[in-house]
């Protein structure tokens, strides 16, 4: 049976995932599961079938057909809805809802097509990469739960968390495009009306001309100024007010020297003042500020456990069942959870028994289980049947969520100080200004009249723009390779403190381990399982939904489901089951003593290490076969490391102090050690905040960058001075952080790591050469002759230089890291 | 040369007309999304290619 021939690919005509376990056939097509034909049939019966033209099988695969039909009532409180909408007239409603599901142009269309659907929906719009839908729809005849459990039902339900109620950062409140706009329009019409001075002949033009196009450019200079400028401006300010030097003070000071001396000739007509240059000065700056920003917008860099835990969750009042919301959830009340929801605030358990993933939380990923009376904490999600809690603490106080509690996640945004234009600004600042003043002195001897002249003079040519351009532009490029990589950054100063950091802590279960495959190791009593042996479990495994079965059953031959008779399911402990003449006991050590089956010592493990039959592993990660009361031999599921580990450890041993913080239990340590080398200090059964302060205490003395990915890895990915969340997919949920990594690209981080340490040599080299344009224009501004031509033309050509070697050198580092084919 | 004067004003106002549409591009949020139009611009052979049903047909757009 195992050497059983191909079989031609048989794929769900909805979801496109392969039939061979279950299979429904009907409307002379082929699905998975009845979900995905339901959804066939309404898109079918709503003439939709468009769908599954555009792409090839774009459905959803519905996991859990069988939901609890009121899951979504907590939809028609009004309270909440208000929160949810953004906009309602009492007539129609808009709302924008969030859709992982959508991936494809397929999705698009249905999404865009709901109206045909639901007649209500007047108007529908997706924003595919922000994963969103909008959605305008008639309040009186569709309510907001109707529409969410209508969009459910097609495959694309809805994540409705905690975060949705904060009022969202809109992209309108983002005034940086429209600076640019302005400060660009004033930009090109100013040096228009400064050309024909710089190429009129000295007398040709006459002086009503002149007064004309300086008036014209101071016009066009103040939008620029009041407007455009203010960040800089704003910023220098805060920073004199912190008595700190950040690289806004010399941009300021140019701006401030420019824009008053421009303003003095022009008034007193001594002259066409440098307008054109000032406005160009603001629009470059603003521009390398667009490129350095995060231009990964779908992507949200800033989320905390709200963005994770539920709206609201069922409360047990009396003998009804009513939808409360999270926030209104009091210690006390009865809740109710059923398959797949979220555990909100800590629990004690009522029900006898209950099985609960906490990965998010604790980084372990094998399902807990929890019996009567046992706390359970926050952020559990329940993978067992419905369960039945009492609330202990509220959720802002429970185990998890106290971590957003502390000052960490509260402090007002500053200025780095550590930032290499920041410290560089310092100086640099320091060495401008006495140049003016010592220029100023100098001519106050030797030419009082031309004193003031030749000290803004210095003050206007010093205008760091090519340096503080140097920065961003370079970062900015880098931030756009490394995303064509899979490392997505929050902005581009986390490029420059990659570049200096010395220690990489890594997080254990999610992080190193892959989150969707575990490696399973079978070791026999009396060798490995026949293949009818195999087959006889598959077809028992299958009745079970615990997840540990699951898991079996992805490592074993299709079941040909024989039938079982006499099929036991005993939770927490496993289960037993007869097929033709064998029966069956499957689960843990103690479910095989109680049915009376004697254990056998198991004599070699397959794996790569040894496995002891006495394994009293409290996560039950082991699951022991026994077939007509004989012990066989046991499951061991352990983590799936990712590819190239010891590889990538390796590499980075050479350059970094490695570290491990792991929320979970010591049993992997053994198979650790040898990854992750002898020399690397390895923390198991963390706490988040524990991890915290390893990373804070680390961070005292050294530079440190987090590699996690749980809500559990917040604190820490907070705390350090790189963030690194790792993600299976990178638009699906991830703790705050500085960058986000897609988990294929993992072994790239040393090369990544490279890449950021010769991007900071480029801002260096790109800081020299603009100094050498400075050391230019000075030894013009301290004699007194800066024309505003020559300022006009060393001001943008210095700007452009710089951001031509940037780029071209960002883009050469990143093919010697071999980043970039 | 006075026709300069006029010019002047013809291409402030000119610059002034380009800058307004930019403005009104920002504010109605033509910026913030600009990848779906990308994809919406394929759905158009929509009625074209399908007529296995025949509720699929160009009038259920009316509804």
């Amino acid at each position: 049976m195992t050497t059983s021939p191909p079989i031609p690919a048989l794929v769900c005509d909805h979801c496109g995932q392969s039939c061979l376990d279950t299979r429904v056939e009907a409307l002379d097509r082929l699905f998975c599961c009845h979900g995905c034909r339901t959804v066939f049939e309404i898109l079918q019966d709503n003439g939709l079938t468009h769908y599954y033209r555009l792409e090839d099988r774009p459905g959803i695969r519905l996991d859990n057909a069988e939901e609890h039909a009121s899951r979504f009532s907590y939809l028609d409180d009004e309270t909440l809805q208000a929160q949810l909408l953004d906009f309602s007239n009492g007539v129609t409603a808009t709302i924008t809802l969030r859709l992982p599901q959508i991936h494809c142009a397929s999705c698009v269309w249905l999404l865009e097509n709901l109206r045909r659907l639901e007649p209500a929906v007047a108007h529908s719009e997706v924003d595919f990469l922000r994963r969103e839908l909008a959605v305008t729809y008639q309040v009186d005849s569709l309510s907001l739960r109707r529409l969410v459990e209508r969009l459910a039902s097609i495959g694309y339900e809805p994540e409705i968390t905690l975060d949705a109620t904060t009022p969202k950062t809109g992209f309108t409140q983002d005034p940086l495009l429209r600076k640019i706009g302005i400060a660009g329009f004033c930009f090109g019409n100013a040096m228009l009306f400064s050309l024909p001075e710089y190429f009129a002949d000295p007398g040709e033009l006459n002086t009503s001309w002149q007064r004309l196009f300086s008036g014209l450019n101071l016009v066009l200079a103040l939008p620029v100024l009041l407007y455009s400028s203010t960040d800089y401006l704003r910023g220098a300010l805060r920073s004199l007010s912190q008595a700190t030097t950040t690289i806004d003070v010399p941009i300021a000071l140019g701006i401030v020297a420019l824009f008053s001396r421009s303003l003095y000739e022009i008034v007193s007509g001594a002259g066409p003042g440098y307008m054109d240059s000032f406005t160009g000065l603001v629009f470059f700056l603003l521009l390398g500020k667009l490129f350095q920003r995060n231009s990964f917008s779908a992507l949200s860099f800033e989320r905390d456990y709200r963005s994770y835990f539920p709206l609201a969750v069922n409360v047990r009042d009396g003998h009804e069942e009513v939808s409360v919301p999270v926030s209104a959830l009091e210690p006390g009340q009865r809740i109710i959870a059923r398959h797949g929801e979220l555990i909100p605030a800590d629990c004690r358990l009522l029900s006898t028994h209950a099985l609960l993933d906490f990965s998010y939380v604790t980084g372990e990923s094998d399902p807990v289980e929890a019996s009567r009376g046992d706390q359970v904490w926050a952020g559990g999600r329940v993978v067992s049947g419905a369960i039945e809690l009492v609330v202990l603490r509220d959720v802002s106080q429970s185990y998890l969520t106290r971590l957003w509690n502390q000052d960490l996640f509260h402090g007002p945004a500053t200025d780095d100080l550590s930032l290499l234009a920041n410290r560089f600004s310092r100086w640099f600042t320091a060495a401008v200004v006495s140049i003016a003043v010592l220029t100023a002195l100098y001519w106050l001897q030797a030419d009082p009249t031309i004193a003031i002249h030749a000290a803004t003079s210095v003050l206007i040519i010093a205008c760091p723009c090519a340096l503080a351009l140097s920065t961003p532009f370079t970062t900015g490029a880098a931030m756009n390779l490394l995303a064509r990589v899979g490392l997505y950054l929050r902005e581009g100063s986390v490029v420059e403190k990659l570049a200096g950091i010395s220690t990489i802590v890594f997080d254990k279960t999610g992080t190193l381990t892959s989150t969707h495959h575990s490696d399973v190791v079978f070791a026999g009593t009396d060798g490995d399982l026949t293949a009818a042996q195999k087959l006889g479990l598959a077809a028992l495994l299958s009745n079970s939904v615990h997840p540990l079965s699951r898991k079996l059953l992805d490592q074993l031959p299709a079941a040909t489901s024989p039938e079982v008779a006499e099929y036991l399911e005993a939770p927490g402990l496993g289960i037993s089951g007869r097929i033709d003449k064998t029966s069956w006991c499957v689960g843990s050590r103690q479910w095989l003593i109680q049915n009376g089956v004697p254990l056998e010592r198991i004599v070699a493990g397959t794996g790569s290490e040894q496995l002891h039959a006495d394994d009293q592993d409290p996560t039950g990660a082991t699951v022991h076969i026994a077939a007509n009361s004989i012990h066989l031999g046991m499951y061991r599921l352990g983590h799936a490391y990712r590819g190239g580990l010891s590889q990538l450890m390796a590499q980075l041993r050479r350059r970094y102090q490695l570290m491990l913080l792991s929320g979970d239990n010591d049993r992997e340590r053994q198979r650790l050690l040898p990854l992750m080398g002898d020399s690397t200090q390895m923390h198991f059964s963390q706490s988040p905040e524990q991890k915290l302060a390893t990373v804070q205490r680390l961070e005292q003395s050294q530079s440190v960058m987090m590699v996690g990915d749980g809500l559990n890895d917040a604190g820490a990915l907070r705390g350090s001075s790189v963030g690194i969340a790792v993600s299976e997919q990178i638009a699906a949920f991830s703790p705050a952080c500085d960058g986000i990594l897609d988990a294929d690209a993992i072994h790239r981080l040393p090369a990544i790591l490279h890449f950021a340490r010769l991007c900071l040599g480029i801002v260096i080299a790109s800081f020299i050469l603009s100094l050498a344009y400075n050391i230019i224009g000075l030894s013009f501004a301290v004699r007194g002759n800066l024309s505003p031509l020559l300022s006009a033309v060393l001001m943008p050509l210095s700007s452009v230089s710089v951001i031509a070697f940037t780029a071209i050198a960002t883009r050469g580092a990143a093919r010697w890291t071999g980043l970039r084919p | 040369m006075s026709a300069l004067y006029m010019l002047i004003g013809c291409s402030i106002t000119v610059a002034l007309i380009f800058l307004a549409a930019f403005l009104w591009a920002l504010r109605s949020e033509q910026y913030r999304d600009t990848h779906t139009p990308a994809m919406r611009m394929l759905f158009e052979e929509e009625s074209a290619h399908d007529n296995s049903h025949p509720r699929d047909s160009g009038e259920e757009n009316n509804t």
